[in-house]
Formats: C-alpha cells, sequence, structure tokens
C-alpha cells in the first residue's frame, strides 16, 4: 500500500504492525508523536501491546529492560535529552544482551537548548552496545524499523534506528508499506534462553560480577557486536524479497568511477545525491556514500568504498568536542590507516541544530574536494561548514 | 512532470501546515512523489510560519530547505506588509492570495512583472460557509485550479478522507471544507 507518512507516522505504522509486547515510553520533541500515534493504536485494539506511559526516560528504558528479561518483544521512542537520561540504562540493557528497539528521532543536546536536528544525542551513546543505523528518509526510516526487530533479536543485542529531527520526522513523503500480515510473519517468535518469569526454573538476573568473570562477559559481548553485520545483511536480503526494498550496509552511490566522494549519514545522503547528479551531468565525477549502519561499524564495506575516491570529504552533523572533528571522520581516518588505497579525507562539521545544507552547499564541497585532488595538499583538515566567523 | 516547489505563507492557527499535508494526500494518491513539511519556529497564534511542498513523478531526494519555490499561496493578505512572500519567486513563478483585491492590484502591491498573480477571497468563503476564518482548504481548491497539478475530483475525495478521519463525529465540517474548496476552486481568478 502507498501511502503519504512524516517520519514519525512511518514509524509509529512500523510498530503497529510488529505489535511488541510492551512499549514504554516518555514524550519528547521532535519523537513524542511516535508513541503519541502508538498509544492511539494500544487504545482503539488494533494492537495487544502493554503500553506503560513512564514518568521519565530513565523510568521508560528501565521498564524496557524489565519487560525485554521476560523474553517479551520490547520497543521505545525518544530523542535529544530523553536518550541522554536514559544513557545508564542503555549498558544495563546491552550487557543483560536485551535486543529492545528505540526509534531515535536525532536532535541536538543541550546547551544551548535547541529541538532541531543532529546527531549529537545518538552519537553520545555510541559505545553503549547498541546497534546503530541512521536512516535517509521516511520510507528508510518504516522499513529499518521491522528490520531492526529481527537484527536485535537474532543478535541479543539492543538496536536503535535514527531519523534526522523534523527534516524527516515532521516532513511527508510517499512511503510504501508491507501488508499487515507479513511483519509478524517476517519476524516470528522472539527465542530466549532464559526468561525472568521462569518461576519452575529461577535464575538471577544483573548479577554482581566482578574481576573473576567481569571480563568474560564483556569478552562475550563484544564479541556479539562483532558478529553483527552478517546478521544485518541476511535480514535486509530476507526483508528485500518481502518488500522489494534492498537496504546495503553502506550507500554507494554512483562511486564505480568517482574521482572525489562525500561521506555522511541521515538525511544529507539524499541531498547529497541530488549534488551528485547535478554535477554528473557536467561530465564531473563525483560520488558519494552514506552510512547507514554505523554501530557496528562495516570497516570491510567502507573501506571499499572509501577507497575508490582519491578526496573524500566527510560530513559530520556532530563534533567530538576533542580537537579531533567529528564522529564519522575519525571512524574513517582509523579503518583507512591500514588501506593500501587511501585517499585525502577533509572533514566538515556542518548542521548543527538543524542548521539547513542545501544542494549548493554540498556542490561547493565537492568543488573544494576537486581543488584539494588537483594540489594532492589538504590545507586544513577539519572545518566547520556554514558557521558565522569561520 | 518536473519537480515543482510550493511555499505556504500563514500565521500561526490558520492552518499552512495542514494546507500543505493535504495537498500531499491527495498527490500521493494521484501516483506523484511528495514532500510536505512545515518550518518549525517558535509556534505562536498569529506568527508568520511557512509550509512546503515538493512534487514530481519522480522519486524526490533532497531534504534541504526551498529557497526558490515556482508557486507561493499566501493565507494571509496582512502577511504581504512584513514578509517578503516574493523571495526567490523565478520569473516564471505563480503568486496565489486570499485577499478582497484584484490579482492587479496585488501584483502592483508586490511589484511583480512577469510572474502570473491570482486572488480568491478565501475568508469570506469560509466565514459563509464554516462561519469562521480558515483560508487554509480553500486556498487548496484554489490552487489546484491555477496550477493544474492535480485533478479536481480525485483531490476532492482525497481531502474529505483525511478530513473524515480527523473528524469522525463532524460530517458538517467535512462537508463545509468541501464545499468551501469547490467554492475557491471557482471564484479565484
Amino acid at each position: 500500500m502507498i501511502v503519504a507518512r512524516t517520519g514519525n507516522e512511518a514509524m509509529a505504522e512500523a510498530m503497529r504492525q510488529i505489535n511488541p509486547d510492551v512499549v514504554a515510553a516518555y514524550p519528547i520533541t521532535p519523537a513524542t508523536e511516535v508513541v503519541q500515534l502508538f498509544s492511539k493504536f494500544v487504545h482503539d485494539g488494533q494492537v495487544d501491546t502493554q503500553f506503560v506511559p513512564a514518568e521519565s526516560e530513565h523510568s521508560a528504558i528501565s521498564a524496557c529492560v524489565g519487560a525485554s528479561s521476560t523474553g517479551a518483544r520490547v520497543m521505545t521512542s525518544t530523542a535529544s535529552q530523553g536518550i541522554a537520561l536514559m544513557h545508564e540504562i542503555l549498558f544495563i540493557a546491552s550487557g543483560l544482551r536485551l535486543p529492545i528497539v528505540i526509534c531515535l528521532v536525532n536532535r541536538a543536546l543541550s546547551s544551548p537548548i535547541n529541538i532541531h536536528c543532529d546527531h549529537s544525542d545518538s552519537l553520545a551513546s555510541r559505545d553503549s552496545g547498541w546497534i546503530q543505523i541512521f536512516t535517509e528518509n521516511t520510507q528508510e526510516a518504516y522499513d529499518t524499523t521491522i528490520i531492526a526487530v529481527k537484527v536485535a533479536e537474532a543478535a541479543s543485542l539492543p538496536a536503535m534506528v535514527t531519523t534526522d529531527g523534523f527534516i524527516i520526522s515532521h516532513g511527508m513523503e510517499r512511503v510504501e508499506l508491507v501488508d499487515d500480515e507479513a511483519v509478524p510473519k517476517f519476524l516470528g517468535e522472539r527465542k530466549i534462553q532464559h526468561s525472568l518469569l521462569d518461576v519452575d526454573n529461577p535464575k538471577t538476573f544483573g548479577a554482581l560480577d566482578l574481576q573473576d568473570y567481569f571480563f568474560e562477559h564483556k569478552r562475550s559481548e563484544i564479541d556479539a557486536m562483532d558478529h553483527v553485520l552478517p546478521i544485518i545483511e541476511k535480514v535486509q536480503d530476507e526483508y528485500g524479497k518481502l518488500s522489494g526494498r534492498h537496504y546495503p550496509l553502506v550507500d554507494e552511490y554512483r562511486m564505480d568511477d568517482a574521482e572525489v566522494a562525500i561521506l555522511c549519514m541521515g538525511s544529507t545522503g539524499g541531498t547529497g545525491k541530488v549534488a551528485v547528479e547535478r554535477l554528473r551531468e557536467q561530465g564531473k565525477k563525483v560520488g558519494l556514500v552514506r552510512c547507514r549502519v554505523y554501530r557496528p561499524f562495516p570497516k570491510e564495506a567502507m573501506v571499499a568504498a572509501l577507497a575508490k575516491a582519491k578526496v573524500v570529504g566527510v560530513l559530520d552533523r556532530s563534533d567530538t568536542m576533542s580537537t579531533l572533528g567529528g564522529h564519522l571522520y575519525n571512524d574513517a581516518r582509523s579503518i583507512l590507516y591500514d588501506s593500501d588505497m587511501r585517499p585525502h579525507l577533509k572533514n566538515y562539521v556542518y548542521g548543527l541544530g538543524g542548521r539547513d545544507i542545501s544542494i549548493e552547499d554540498i556542490e561547493s564541497i565537492y568543488k573544494e574536494l576537486f581543488a584539494i585532488q588537483k594540489t594532492g595538499k589538504v590545507d586544513k583538515d577539519i572545518v566547520y561548514f556554514g558557521v558565522r566567523g569561520e | 512532470m518536473a519537480l515543482l516547489e510550493i511555499r505556504w505563507h500563514g500565521r500561526g492557527g490558520q492552518g499552512a501546515k495542514t494546507a500543505a499535508l493535504l495537498f500531499g494526500d491527495a498527490a500521493i494518491e494521484t501516483g506523484k512523489f511528495i514532500q510536505a513539511f512545515p518550518e518549525y519556529g517558535p509556534e505562536r497564534m498569529g506568527a508568520p510560519v511557512f509550509a512546503f511542498n515538493r512534487i514530481s513523478d519522480q522519486p524526490i531526494l533532497q531534504h534541504c530547505g526551498i529557497k526558490t519555490p515556482k508557486i507561493v499561496v499566501v493565507l494571509d493578505p496582512t502577511l504581504m506588509e512584513t514578509v517578503n512572500v516574493t523571495e526567490g519567486l523565478p520569473e516564471d513563478g505563480v503568486v496565489l492570495v486570499n485577499t478582497q483585491k484584484s490579482a492587479q492590484e496585488i501584483k502592483a502591491e508586490l511589484k511583480l512583472t512577469t510572474q502570473k498573480v491570482y486572488v480568491v477571497d478565501a475568508s469570506k468563503i469560509s466565514k459563509e460557509i464554516l462561519k469562521r476564518d480558515l483560508p487554509n482548504t480553500p486556498m487548496l481548491g484554489a490552487l489546484i485550479k491555477v496550477s493544474h497539478l492535480l485533478e479536481f475530483e480525485p483531490m476532492l475525495e482525497s481531502v474529505k478522507h483525511r478530513l473524515e478521519h480527523k473528524f469522525p463525529n463532524r460530517p458538517d465540517v467535512v462537508d463545509g471544507n468541501i464545499k468551501a474548496i469547490k467554492r475557491a476552486y471557482e471564484e479565484v481568478a
């Protein structure tokens, strides 16, 4: 079925079709609508979900942890300060290997207070042991919400699916939905080894774990993350057969003969693709790489994509506040260290707090990248694009 | 159809965002690709607000703001005193204004030369039919008339469907809006 939906409506629609056992949530702009719409599905009897309106995000994610420990399929949604308040519990969810899925709407972190998009909120929880997938548009947000549930359960790891706040969350686009009956069939039942509510076989969850075994347990969690990428590929392949929409780990756009490229995440990927088309019409060999699966980082696929170009401009909608630039830039530099083919890299931190980036802006970045290709020198490795006083 | 961009000017509470969403919904049902999005600032009743549409036969990839809309729809004529409603309008652009004035008068006020200007008294239509000044749905009817972007009857059906969903117990609201859309479609000049 083809419908017009905003990103939030599309994610709520996916949740309706997933029909989770438990949803515990607390509202926050711009993610509020996801659970607001979902709560109406609960009220109208369209889902069987136990809906828990919590008194904070910390409580919401804590309720998710408890529910998921019983073997329930559990989801929530939040943004910005909400995911920041969840931070403590995010590590408990991943440490307990609970496949909770968060629909995360990317919004800048305070201070200064702002409600618009940047990626600093999900990237601040980068190291929490959650799978992170960044989506480009409303369709992908819908599809990836369904994909993430199956991936998380297969990997026994929690996952967050992100959309760009307001740009996608409140932007209406054409979305093709899969049939209602197909989604539960695609997901199957969640299978678990141990349930908190298995009273015949009582177990301890979240026990104290000191020098004797903590390291082994953490090592096994890292090992689980090591095995996620093939799971994502398999689930995406199955979803492709179901929906006709095939998603890669790394989205390459006109990279085959590209001399210069940009690397980015989220909705800027689409704007960048239009810039690529315009420059290709002028005969310029440009391409674009969009990082879709961010954690675990798809090192091999990313190296293969980036190594095709001679110069790559890395666009980060976040900064690490470390004097080392944005998150994606640091990942790209790290994975290319051992590569025989190492393109020049230049970091463009852009769009903090929702500042718009236009097709013309991205065209101007490509122009700079061609200049680097010509001279073979990166004059300044980290720049702050579109900010006053630069 | 190549990509076309529309900018809606309104005041908080006049339904600029709703109009853009209704237009998007109707366009989807005719097989088009669309985007509909508001510009979110401080939301206050009466403050100038913007909403936007993109429409095309091809998938729309960009997610940046709209700076050079082909069509501008002005829901409140007093906005023209404080907001540059023709900003970025190309030479072959179209301006549609809710006003009691004639198209010639508005064209002179906006100092336009090559662009087309259309007017309709959407507030009067709304006040007569809905007993309230809600110019957004009649302006949608006028937009369809002057832009030929969608067929009129399927658009009406789509709007009716959406309003029925939004106001399940208010058939008077649904019928009134449909009547207002039809009248603006006929009266725009």
